[in-house]
């Protein structure tokens, strides 16, 4: 005959075994998963940059500069205007170009299209780009993060 | 001889051998489409064996990659050949898996006993196009550069986990140097470990179950009296070290003449290049999401394409549950799979056809 404390005994057993299980498992998982969302690295964040030469910027072309870590585009329109954006696609992260054909600028991964004010009039991008104040000091063209 | 009773007495050898002489093969006028899966395996030893010679040479950073590359291409004896070979491989492999997973699917030799086969087969097929989508960055060129970002990106459209999935795969916010050696890592160990699994997995059922017979020529076997079948020893390997051979000469021919590009160092500060498209096998993802509209009903477009091929691919995985025994349900599988294999093939002909404008 079992005694009847027997039963009450293995389920303790069983719930410290299952205890244990679920720790090991846990302190394998957690250090692993947090191992893999890569850390925040703190960045100073870029307001300003120089943007090259304004005089071999010629009217209805565009060029792409580094922006702290991310590419932006600054353009010359046809009337001669400076404007520049953000040069990252709003679609799928492509880096976008100047395209004098068209007037636009345009992104070669998904045939996405903005006109000169950075708005999407053309193809799958979802959003307009950021754009930055642009002024020209000297002759160099200074491109600044809107506040 | 002594040798030879020395491993019998600690492995079973000899009854692996006798197994085999007993195995039989159905054969008839689908039989030829049996070969596909016994070619991709083929392609995947390939794999293994040219990434580790390749791997000796190979530095996964973005200050290195790509010239350790170059530098295999242009100085490392049959370097240009190892890894030419890699990189058509990938692609007959890809192909290979895609024809036999079509070939089982129009054969039905996903139904039962056989789930778990079919199963583990999708899982490898998704696990192959994984392989080329984290092998395509590591040179580190301009194409594979912006395709791992537009690649990366899509994963940002599911949504709560999407932004947290990016960084996952990026190793931080943008494509970096830290997205190089993450994606090698995954290239690498992670995948092949669970390669080599699920391939010992699908290649025990396979023997479990033996060669699925379709349901036409099991009617046409079940008037005639029988079907006919080849013994595996030596008939059916024989014919698959044929097809291997093939294959090989394919792989040598393509690696030999048509050279694998190495094509421009990627320059995040680029713009992406005109004309600029993914390998083929994505061709037809690629240009689906070229014609979806910004939103589809107030909803984000490319979250609808996503969730729609994420619906076709979990549906393909759970196929053999949800498919009854009818020949009805039978009807309706192949013309599913002809449906989208005509999408995919049409899409990808008018990928091939975009004329940058």
């Amino acid at each position: 005959m079992i005694p009847p404390a027997e039963p009450a005994r293995r389920g303790i057993l069983n719930w410290l075994l299952g205890l244990w299980g679920g720790g090991v498992v846990a302190s394998v998982v957690y250090p692993v998963t947090r191992y893999l969302a890569p850390p925040e690295v703190p960045e100073a964040p870029t307001l300003s940059v120089g943007a090259g030469s304004a005089q071999t910027l010629a009217p209805n072309t565009g060029r792409v500069v580094p922006f702290g870590a991310r590419p932006a585009i600054v353009i010359r329109t046809p009337a001669g205007e400076l404007r520049a954006f953000a040069a990252t696609c709003t679609h799928l992260d492509c880096t976008v170009q100047y395209r004098p054909d068209l007037q636009r600028i345009w992104c070669a991964c998904h045939n996405g299209e903005y006109d000169l004010n950075g708005r999407n009039v053309a193809g799958p991008p979802p959003r307009p780009l950021d754009s930055y104040d642009v002024n020209v000091t000297g002759d160099e063209i200074v491109i600044t993060r809107r506040a | 001889m002594r040798l030879r009773v020395w491993i019998d007495e600690r492995l079973p050898l000899d009854d692996v051998l006798e197994t085999l002489r007993h195995k039989r093969v159905p054969h008839h006028r689908y039989s030829v489409w049996y070969y596909f899966g016994g070619m991709t395996l083929f392609l995947f030893l390939i794999q293994v064996g040219t990434g580790a010679l390749l791997l000796l040479y190979y530095r996964p950073s973005a200050a290195e990659a790509y010239e350790s590359v170059q530098f295999i291409v242009s100085r490392v004896p049959f370097g240009w050949l190892v890894r030419s070979i890699h990189a058509w491989a990938a692609n007959l492999m890809v192909a290979s898996a895609f024809a036999h997973l079509f070939s089982v699917l129009f054969l039905h030799a996903y139904r039962r006993p056989r789930e778990l086969t079919w199963i583990s087969g999708l899982l490898l097929l998704l696990l192959t196009l994984a392989f080329g989508f984290t092998g395509y960055l590591l040179p580190w060129n301009t194409v594979s550069f912006f395709a791992t970002r537009v690649g990366t990106d899509i994963a940002a459209s599911v949504p709560v986990v999407g932004e947290g999935l990016v960084r996952f795969l990026r190793g931080g916010d943008d494509v970096t140097g830290a997205t190089l050696t993450r994606l090698f890592g995954f290239h690498v160990a992670v995948l092949p470990g669970v390669a080599t699994s699920l391939v010992a997995l699908h290649l025990l059922l396979v023997q479990r179950h033996g060669m699925s017979i379709p349901p036409s020529i099991e009617r046409r076997a079940a008037d005639a009296g029988g079907i006919q079948s080849i013994p595996f020893l030596p008939h059916f390997l024989l014919r698959d070290l044929f097809a291997w051979t093939a294959v090989l000469a394919v792989l040598a021919s393509l690696a030999t003449f048509v050279p694998w590009e190495l094509g421009a160092k990627a320059d995040p500060f680029q713009p992406a290049p005109a004309g600029i498209r993914p390998e083929w096998y994505f061709l037809w993802a690629f240009e689906t999401l070229k014609h979806v509209p910004p939103t589809v009903a107030g909803v984000n477009g490319e979250l609808v394409a996503v969730a729609l091929m994420g619906a076709v691919v979990l549906g393909a995985i759970l196929l053999p549950l949800l498919v009854g025994a009818s020949p009805r349900a039978r009807a309706a599988v192949v013309w599913a799979g002809a449906g989208f294999l005509l999408f995919m093939s049409v899409m990808t002909g008018l990928a091939l056809r975009a004329v940058t404008p």
